[in-house]
């Protein structure tokens, strides 16, 4: 009897630890760490020398709001960066490229980041945030038009302008306030 | 008593012209730099309208100057045209940050000149500039 339950038991934990072993290794990258525990949103910025050259005329973006496919390509046309100039000095280039590369989307426990590089084809690498699927279908349900014509927006890409904690990386619904509009987001 | 108040009066005086100053002494050293490139002298009146000046380009937005972004008073708060990120005051006096390292001056002389006039600013220019600015 009691032989008997020991088999049992060691059959059981096996096929527990395989179950965990197979799921773990059907995915690639992202879907390989399903059992760790995720982080909301995204990781906020540490790197002071991206905040200095980069935030200066915009968000700073999260490297996690990208691919590191997306961030090479975006660091390859500075001196046309979505129609400004962006250029960097060689040694900053480098330190920039490499913290944009080595924490994005890809490789990050964050749930948006995840989500985000989820929603993307293997050979997708977009130019902007807003253009991954994941983005497109949080913000269906918004007018470009409501937010290209409120000043204080100007641009879907200005994402502290609506999301409250955007600088901290967390972009959850309850925390949305719509410049000029009454009331929260629902 | 008299003679109290005087004193009080003119220190007090001294010290409100002596902040601004100090402000503004940190472009000098890259001033200079830019005179010893070419035993160059640069003019608060040049730097002005360099700074003013409207540049036309074929891509939007087709009229640029410094203010597209800086603003009109240089001693408030601008706004990138295209991000609406608020870029703080150009004005040394009230902004002493701005000009404290020659790297970063450097750095956004290139960006900016080639954005708004589609080309590098010479060493005259840059100095005339940094000349109008340091007096704001």
């Amino acid at each position: 009897m009691k032989k008997s339950i020991l088999i049992g038991s060691i059959i059981i934990a096996s096929m527990t630890t395989s179950l965990v072993y197979c799921s773990g290794s059907t995915g690639s990258g992202e879907s390989s760490k399903w059992f760790k525990l995720t982080q909301p949103g995204v990781a906020p910025v540490t790197n002071q020398l991206y905040k200095n050259e980069c935030a200066s005329c915009h968000f700073d973006y999260q490297p996690g709001l990208l691919p590191s496919r997306s961030w090479k390509k975006i660091m390859t046309g500075l001196d046309d960066h979505f129609g400004d100039n962006a250029e960097l000095m060689p040694e900053d280039y480098t330190v920039i490229l490499n913290y944009l590369t080595e924490n994005a989307a890809e490789f990050s426990d964050h749930k948006r980041s995840r989500r985000i590089n989820n929603s993307l084809a293997k050979d997708e690498a977009p130019l902007r945030v807003t253009d991954t699927p994941y983005f497109k279908r949080k913000h269906r349900e918004l007018s470009l038009s409501r937010i290209t014509n409120n000043p204080e927006i100007g641009s879907i890409s200005n994402c502290i302008a609506c999301h409250t904690q955007a600088e901290k990386g967390s972009f959850n619904e309850n925390e949305i306030n719509i410049p000029g509009s009454t009331g929260r987001w629902e | 008593m008299n003679m109290k108040k005087h004193m009080l009066f003119l220190s007090s005086l001294l010290l409100t012209n002596l902040a601004p100053a100090f402000a503004t002494e940190q472009l000098e050293p890259t001033i200079q730099h830019y005179q010893q490139q070419g035993n160059l002298s640069f003019s608060v009146e040049a730097g002005k309208s360099l700074w003013e000046q409207e540049i036309s380009h074929k891509k939007s937005p087709t009229s640029r100057s410094c203010a597209s972004c800086h603003g009109n008073n240089l001693t408030a708060s601008g706004k990138h045209i295209k991000t609406s990120k608020v870029i703080k005051p150009m004005a040394p006096s009230v902004n002493p940050e701005r000009f404290n390292k020659q790297k970063k001056i450097e750095k956004w002389f290139l960006r900016n000149c080639k954005w708004t006039w589609g080309r590098e600013c010479s060493t005259q220019e840059k100095g005339d500039m940094l000349r109008y600015l340091s007096q704001q």
